[in-house]
């Protein structure tokens, strides 16, 4: 009987469904275990159901859980209310719905320390965790409702109350996802400091293999509701064997592999549906070395190495080297992007919202306030290339894409394509600009008209835009369609009827029906798994190749970014900060905004350890931008006075390629930077 | 069926391979999942029947009086009984039922009309136009209908046409208001978006692309302001600025007959047991349609 979590072999259904396979997991006190999978492998059933808390519906129908010895699936009522009480402890991904919202932050964390008297809870000691935790000034914390705290604090309250109740077990569901890169690293750091190591035994589930690696000391993996392959954290990043794992591994960008280098691996085929498998391995109908066998023989958990198990029947070969386990490499045409080409010029770009003014502030005669969402930008998308645009959530990246096609009519500045001035209003550009220039929006859920079927979606811009007669329009819809490798049968469905990649691929199809010269991408593949953002990626750089399109590519991480990019720019509160050649810019010298993005990126190697301690604070408002350096409340290498007082210089390299707006001199900057270079050694 | 549904959608991911696609018969269909809509729905059907073929199947004209038979107990001859003018109350609720369904109808169809056009081109548009459409619009809605309604008919006198007008001008501003809270929501979407980087005209993209998505809320008000337009109506009725006599408004029966309940209660209750009955149905049947979009959708 083991002290910390086990589950052996739990089945849980929905229905009739099961939805999680005869799993089982065990995490020992003081040991952080990652759970991994994508979307639909189950990893939250499982988490939820360590907890005796799946949503309704949801049951589990055999298999033994235990916590410390005790059985949880015999409690009763009034066992289970104390297990939730004292026991364990839950981190959701999204922390406000796990608050009281009419409760100030501090009642709410002396429940945490003390649930049956919250009043006589030692304020003392949430003081001290609440600090602990990288919340200073406690006693404004504690007064505070959570709504009035920045998602990244609300997440850092949780935590503390987590970890002042003294779980015997946590589960911390994808906590970190919905946050901006620099927070996700500090609350790594914090999960890494202050919740690894004690007595409490901690279950981390995540899609990113990039944060497990950073935080877990074994991880599972789970496919389609099967555990596939269980292994310490350092076997499983650099002695993968399951197909699956190796296939997950591949499709991930890191860093160190820029545009140019290997393509992504995507694995091939999707999850299939819960109930849809048929006796033989889950995974088989998308494994490059699956055999007849496997087909009808379901492989169990079984030991590869101390502490690694594989659900394969050809591990052994994978292991002796036999067979490789990877994807094929997809086929790169030969020779580099088409020189030729549009390009996409910004000039001076401001573009300001007014905020809600306060009716006594109007009655005064005050000015409305404006959010500052763009202050003067100057961007350069290069013919034929693709520009990667970084920046947090609030940087304006977003606005700078709406205002460039003219959703947003910005306050100041000009956009050009090629040497076309394009108008400001959407309405006063003609059908022919329209056409040149078309976006791809983020959401795959809101970006195709829900009752639409995907062939009327695509006729419509093959009329209007590209000018397809009637007469032609099936065929050209049958064409597009192929362009983004789906087949003409799905001109009949509705986007409920797709899968997220599928109508992401829509999505580009239909901006590509105008066969546009200058595509905007504003987090195009943010919302997909990883092997379907994989292969996304893989098509539009087959796209670009093909037809020559120029991108502007917006995303939050760096990785993906880096991975498409040729040129990338870092946007920070509507302010370029860095911008140059995807090479220079992994290089030092770095802006130090860049610097700690950098830093902060998740990577899916357990060796990579972060080399800068995380960001400080949050960021500010854009209704009242710092007068100097944006960045000069946050900056680790501020010099004093002159970052806060004045707009720093942009400083270029000597090829006139790179710039930096930082006081720093680039040499500096550079001298102090040595030790982070990102680019592949030659 | 609805539980592993949303639980799939949840929490397993990748659920929504198999949505359900539906006509208006499919609608229909779904309001006898449950027993509440099923009896709503059928009373409902059961009053339209009436009025669509009532004065085929009454055995006296609404305002025939048979002088001999005033006063009657309900019996073989006269199922609801005879008021003391001898008029059948049966004839006279059935053919009651085609003017309240009309009337209301009528007046509903109005208020949606008006409401969805305004609400949808001003809420679309926005600016002042949008806000001064719905301030006016707030200014109705902090009158009580039935004030609005007294304060109407008093200007321009009791009939038929201006009790639809009431209807219309009480429900416009309910109906508007929640074609807005729709179309802000849903113009924000990037499908909206991208027709725009299509160049669609501004009507394409208020017809095409946003009103589909106000149908499913827009039905569920209509069927809920349906039913408090037969309450308005009845309620004219009773006051005596409605319908007025001897036409066979259910109301004004109620009122004609409140002065004698007790020596013909028969035609007191019948009528008012007409309006509850077809009130609760629509109530009913509005709630079932409620339930059958929201989970089709």
């Amino acid at each position: 009987m083991s002290a910390g979590l086990s589950l052996r072999d739990v089945t849980v259904a929905y229905g009739d469904v099961d939805v999680l396979h005869a799993a089982s997991l065990d995490v020992a006190p003081g040991e952080t275990v990652g759970l991994v999978g994508e979307s639909g492998s189950g990893k939250s059933t499982l988490a939820l159901a360590a907890l005796r808390a799946l949503p309704p519906g949801g049951v589990v129908r055999r298999g033994r859980i235990t916590l410390g010895g005790d059985d949880l699936r015999a409690m009763d009522a009034a066992s289970l209310r104390a297990l939730w009480r004292h026991r364990v402890r839950f981190v959701p991904q999204d922390p406000l719905p796990s608050m009281n919202p009419a409760l100030p932050v501090g009642v709410q964390v002396a429940e945490a320390l003390d649930p049956l008297q919250p009043r006589r809870a030692d304020v003392r000691e949430i003081d001290a965790m609440l600090d602990a935790v990288g919340l200073p000034d406690p006693e404004r914390v504690r007064r505070r409702y959570p709504f009035e705290l920045s998602g990244g604090q609300q997440q850092r309250v949780l935590i503390a109350m987590a970890l002042l109740g003294r779980p015997d077990l946590l589960v911390m569901d994808e906590p970190t996802t919905n946050l901006d890169v620099t927070t996700e690293a500090a609350i790594l750091e914090l999960v890494r400091e202050r919740v690894r190591g004690g007595t409490t035994a901690v279950l981390y589930v995540s899609h990113s293999l990039g944060v497990v690696a950073a935080l877990c000391d074994r991880v599972e993996v789970l496919y389609a509701g099967y555990g596939v392959e269980r292994a310490p954290v350092d076997d499983l990043y650099h002695r993968p064997v399951h197909p699956y794992t190796v296939g997950l591994l591949d499709a991930v960008p890191d860093l160190a592999r820029g545009k140019g280098h290997a393509p992504l691996r995507p694995i091939p085929g999707r999850l299939p549906d819960p109930g849809e498998t048929d006796g033989g391995c889950v995974f088989a109908p998308r494994c490059p070395v699956a055999e007849p066998t496997c087909r009808t023989t379901s492989p169990p958990l079984a030991a590869v190495a101390p502490g690694h198990d594989v659900a394969c029947l050809r591990a052994d070969a994978i292991r002796a080297g036999d067979v490789s386990p990877r994807q094929p490499a997809p086929d790169v045409p030969d020779g580099p992007t088409s020189p030729h080409g549009t390009s996409l010029h910004a000039e001076g770009l401001t573009a300001t919202f007014a905020a809600r003014a306060r009716l006594v502030d109007r009655l005064r005669g005050r000015a409305r306030p404006r959010l500052q969402a763009l202050r003067g930008v100057n961007l350069h998308v290069p013919a034929g290339r693709t520009l990667g645009l970084v920046g947090e959530s609030g940087s304006g990246k977003s606005t700078f894409a709406r205002a460039a096609v003219g959703l947003e009519t910005p306050d100041a500045g000009t956009v050009t394509l090629d040497r076309t001035p394009l108008p400001a209003r959407l309405r006063d550009r003609p059908r022919d600009l329209l056409a040149r220039l078309q976006m791809v929006f983020q959401s795959s859920d809101e970006a195709l008209h829900p009752l639409r079927t995907v062939g009327a979606t695509l006729r419509r811009p093959l009329r209007r835009l590209a000018g397809v007669p009637p007469a032609d329009l099936d065929a050209a819809v049958a064409d597009l369609l192929a362009s983004v490798a789906l087949t003409p049968d799905y001109a009949e469905r509705t986007p409920p009827e797709l899968s997220g990649g599928e109508r992401q691929r829509v999505a580009i199809a239909r901006a590509f029906a105008s066969d546009p010269e200058v595509l905007l991408l504003d987090e195009s593949v943010s919302g997909l798994d990883v092997s379907v953002q994989a292969s996304v990626l893989n098509l539009l750089d087959d796209l670009q190749r093909a037809r020559g399109a120029s991108y502007l590519f917006i995303g939050h991480d760096l990785a993906v970014v880096a991975h498409l990019a040729d040129e990338v720019a870092v946007l920070y509160l509507g302010a370029v900060a860095e911008a140059g050649p995807t090479d220079a810019l992994l290089a030092p010298p770095f802006h130090p905004y860049t610097e700690a993005l950098l830093a902060s990126v998740p990577r899916p190697d357990p060796d990579a350890t972060p080399a800068r301690p995380p960001l400080e604070g949050d960021l500010p408002s854009p209704q009242d931008v710092p007068a100097g350096c944006p960045f000069a409340t946050r900056c680790p290498r501020v010099l004093g006075p002159v970052c806060h007082d004045e707009r720093p210089p942009e400083r270029w390299s000597d090829d006139g390629l790179h710039r930096i707006r930082c006081h720093i001199p680039r040499a500096d900057l550079a001298a102090e930077q040595a030790d982070l270079d990102l680019r592949e050694a030659p | 069926m609805t539980s592993p549904r949303a639980a799939g959608a949840t929490f397993v991911g990748g659920g929504a391979r198999s949505p359900r696609r539906r006509g208006a018969l499919g609608v229909l269909r779904s309001l006898y999942d449950r027993p509440a809509s099923a009896i709503g729905t059928s009373g409902v059907l059961v009053f339209l029947a009436l009025a669509a073929v009532g004065p085929l199947v009454t055995p006296y004209g609404p305002t025939e009086q048979v002088l001999l038979d005033r006063a009657q107990a309900p019996s073989a001859a006269h199922w609801f009984g005879t008021d003391r003018l001898g008029r059948d109350v049966f004839s006279r609720v059935v053919a009651g039922a085609r003017d309240i369904l009309l009337l209301a109808g009528g007046g509903t169809a109005l208020a949606v009309l008006l409401g969805t056009a305004t609400g949808l081109w001003t809420s679309a548009r926005g600016g002042w136009i949008e806000e001064v459409t719905f301030r006016l619009y707030d200014a109705l809605l902090a009158l009580p209908a039935l004030l609005l309604a007294l304060l109407l008919l008093g200007t321009v006198g009791p009939s038929r046409s201006s009790v639809l007008l009431v209807i219309a001008v009480a429900y416009t501003p309910i109906v508007a208001r929640v074609v807005r809270s729709v179309v802000l929501s849903v113009k924000a979407r990037e499908w909206v978006a991208a027709a725009r980087l299509q160049g669609e005209s501004p009507r394409w993209i208020l017809l095409r692309e946003i009103l589909p998505s106000v149908l499913p809320a827009l039905a569920v008000e209509s069927a809920l302001r349906f039913s408090y337009a037969i309450f308005l109506v009845a309620s004219l009725g009773f006051l005596g600025v409605g319908v007025q006599p001897p036409s066979p408004d259910w109301g004004l029966m109620v009122a004609e007959a409140r002065d004698y309940v007790y020596l013909t209660p028969w035609s007191l209750a019948f009528p008012a047991a007409a309006i509850s009955g077809l009130v609760v149905s629509v109530n009913l049947a509005a709630d079932g349609l409620g339930r059958a979009l929201r989970s089709g959708a």
